[in-house]
């Protein structure tokens, strides 16, 4: 019996396969009520979580494995689990004796004066919970099988990263949000993906067609819709060969323009199997995962080995990484303010920063010294007035200051803003800011007073509209007459509808997801700027 | 009887001392226990190490316990070892220690110490 569910495209694409449901979060774990087989459990999770990090290490750069290595290392020491042991020999089940042991550990750290003890907690909670998912058996990843179509409540970005999608597939999730982190990577990564679909997951087994286009998931198609299937599927084919093939090529309007092509990442492993060829350097690195992937902040070492790598990956094309943007929709527990009546009008990106001033020059210091081995640019997010720019200026400039001072290599990159609180954009001309990019997302969404994610005035919320096209062609000109660069980073400039429109308004480099290379460049080549409509400045 | 000559009380009862100022920016941390833990381990011999030569002593075998102590930089490190090595071993340790436990990548443009 066919059953069709509606939700919302977060990653266009098509795909028919089997549904694979997979369990949300940690599990639960049933305690056998027996110590002897509650000590064997943790002991085998021990043993699991150890050989997980030894294949970590296998395929980690260097200073990765460093940091692996200390968690072999304390993993290794039985001393961790003897209380774990303890409790477990008075009676505990093995996940509670463990979780309570860790959390005993980590408030030791937790607690030290010193910030690089501190900073270490995070590598106790990625002990901890790596166990705790072999104890409760929800560390299976490995077992979705390539090509499947995914089932799920919503999935952690480490999950969605921990599956094969080297063979296609899709991913279909009951609630989600098309901005949230595991949206961004299947957009990047071409993976079809729908979410919202508001059904139990339980309802969701058998073989499924995914129109992710279109936001459908269709249970069990019949004939009709495998027909249909198989028509979008050849056209789809058709254009992806043709995407795949201008990927590699420059971007050049009919006329004969070049527009710089760069990319939005939201994790480094997207660049692993990536050619930087197709693109002209990065255009925003969100920096959000490594405060999410662990339950503890990133230290000073972490962030710059990870921004050595994306940097490195580039070679000397330029990469602008953006400072946290935490806050609005996508909060960090210990760190985002809780209980805001509007957290998109709150403590959010730049402001957030400046309100924990360590945690923004760990992140700064990372950044200056990254920026040693190649062009990094550094781009604050969420900025209203001029004053925070100088701010967070002087505080970099502090920052290489005393990394100088220290004897430790460092560089002052270039420091740019983001425009996409109207403030800024209205009044662009008044920012000292080295480069511009626009965040089209957002802007749009303050500019027209409408959330992408409330369906109700998701159309008002159209990055084109007349408001927007205004505003774009004014920041594009107040960065000329700054002679410094302008790009756009927000999901239009990757939307061939939008594309003709962006450059219409002044853009020549558009920032945008992998996977949208393709077909943004297919669709630059339709533009005639000769025939374009250029949009209407400001009226005076 | 198996006591050589040249030790005047039996080999595994034999105590050895000695002490080092933690002079690496990070103290003990990390990757400085690791390696501690690690030297340590390659010997036969019991060794510990405390605050102040009274204790409490802590076992330099065990990474967790390492890290627990939270020793950090300018802190004097009294060391001891009983055993059949724990000359070669303390040797070694008060060695590491000395040295800021030699290799830090990015910190090799500081001067050298001593």
């Amino acid at each position: 019996m066919e059953k069709r569910f509606a939700g919302r495209s977060a990653a266009p694409g098509l795909a028919l396969g089997a549904l694979f449901p997979i369990a949300n979060g940690t599990g639960t774990r049933v305690a056998s009520g027996a110590a002897e087989s509650e000590a064997e459990a943790l002991r085998s999770a021990l043993s699991a979580a150890l050989s997980d990090l030894s294949a970590l290490i296998e395929r980690s750069t260097e200073d990765a494995a460093a940091i692996l290595e200390f968690q072999v290392a304390l993993l290794e020491d039985d001393v961790l689990a003897e209380p774990a042991h303890a409790a477990i020999a008075a009676g505990s089940a093995a996940d509670q004796a463990w979780l309570q042991a860790l959390q005993q550990e980590i408030a030791g750290y937790e607690t030290s004066d010193d910030e690089y003890f501190r900073a270490r907690a995070a590598d106790l909670y990625d002990i901890r919970d790596r166990v705790l998912a072999h104890l409760t058996g929800s560390a299976t990843e490995t077992a979705v099988p390539a090509g499947a179509i995914v089932a799920a409540v919503d999935l952690a970005p480490s999950r969605f990263l921990a599956i094969d999608w080297s063979r296609g597939g899709a991913l279909v999730l009951t609630a989600g949000s098309t901005t949230s982190h595991v949206a961004m990577l299947a957009r990047s990564r071409g993976i079809p993906a729908i979410v919202g679909l508001g059904v139990d997951v339980d309802e969701l087994s058998g073989l499924a067609l995914v129109d992710a286009h279109r936001g459908v998931l269709i249970v069990n198609p019949g004939p009709a819709a495998r027909v249909q299937f198989e028509r979008d599927a050849e056209t789809a084919a058709t254009a992806r060969t043709l995407a795949t093939a201008a990927a590699m090529k420059p971007a050049v309007t009919a006329d004969g323009t070049t527009i710089r092509i760069v990319l939005n990442i939201a994790d480094p492993r997207e660049l692993s199997d990536l050619d930087p060829a197709i693109c002209d350097g990065i255009g925003l690195v969100r920096t959000e995962f490594l405060f999410h992937n662990q339950q503890g902040l990133p230290d000073e070492e972490q962030q710059y080995s990870t921004y050595r790598r994306i940097v490195e990956w580039a070679h000397d094309r330029p990469v602008t990484i953006r400072t946290l943007d935490a806050g609005g929709d996508k909060p960090i527990p210990g760190l985002t303010p809780t209980g805001e009546s509007n957290p998109f009008l709150g403590v959010r990106g730049l402001r957030l920063s400046l309100a924990q001033p360590d945690v923004f020059r760990t992140q700064l210091r990372a950044l200056a010294r990254a920026a040693m081995h190649g062009n990094v640019k550094i781009m604050l997010p969420m900025v209203t007035h001029p004053r925070e720019l100088a701010i967070a200026r002087s505080m970099l400039d502090a920052e290489i200051a005393a990394l100088t001072a220290a004897g430790i290599p460092a560089r002052r990159a270039s420091l740019g803003i983001m425009i996409e609180v109207p403030a800024a954009a209205i009044a662009a001309d008044q920012f000292d800011a080295e480069f511009f990019s626009i965040g089209s997302n957002d802007l749009t969404q303050y500019v027209a007073a409408a959330g992408r994610d409330i369906g109700a005035v998701a159309d008002l919320a159209d990055p084109t509209q007349p408001a927007m096209l205004r505003l774009l062609r004014y920041v594009v000109n107040a960065a000329r007459a700054q002679h410094i660069d302008v790009s756009l980073c927000g999901d239009a400039g990757g939307d061939a509808r939008a594309i003709p429109l962006l450059l219409g308004a002044g853009l020549r480099t558009l920032s945008m997801a992998p996977a949208l290379v393709g077909n943004a460049k297919l669709a630059i080549a339709a533009v005639d700027l000769r025939s374009v409509m250029e949009s209407e400045p400001w009226p005076t | 009887m198996t006591t050589s000559r040249y030790d005047p009380v039996p080999k595994h009862n034999a105590m050895h001392t000695g002490s080092a100022l933690l002079t690496n920016d990070v103290g003990l941390h990390a990757r400085p226990s690791v390696k501690l833990t690690q030297l340590a381990k390659r010997f036969g011999a019991h060794i510990e190490f405390a605050r102040a030569t009274t204790g409490p002593w802590v076992d330099a075998k065990s990474p967790v316990k390492v890290m627990r102590f939270k020793a950090t930089k300018g802190e004097t490190l009294h060391f001891r070892a009983r055993g059949s090595d724990a000359a070669e071993a303390l040797a070694a340790i008060v060695s590491l220690v000395e040295r800021g436990f030699a290799t830090e990548p990015e910190r090799t443009s500081q001067l050298p110490q001593g």
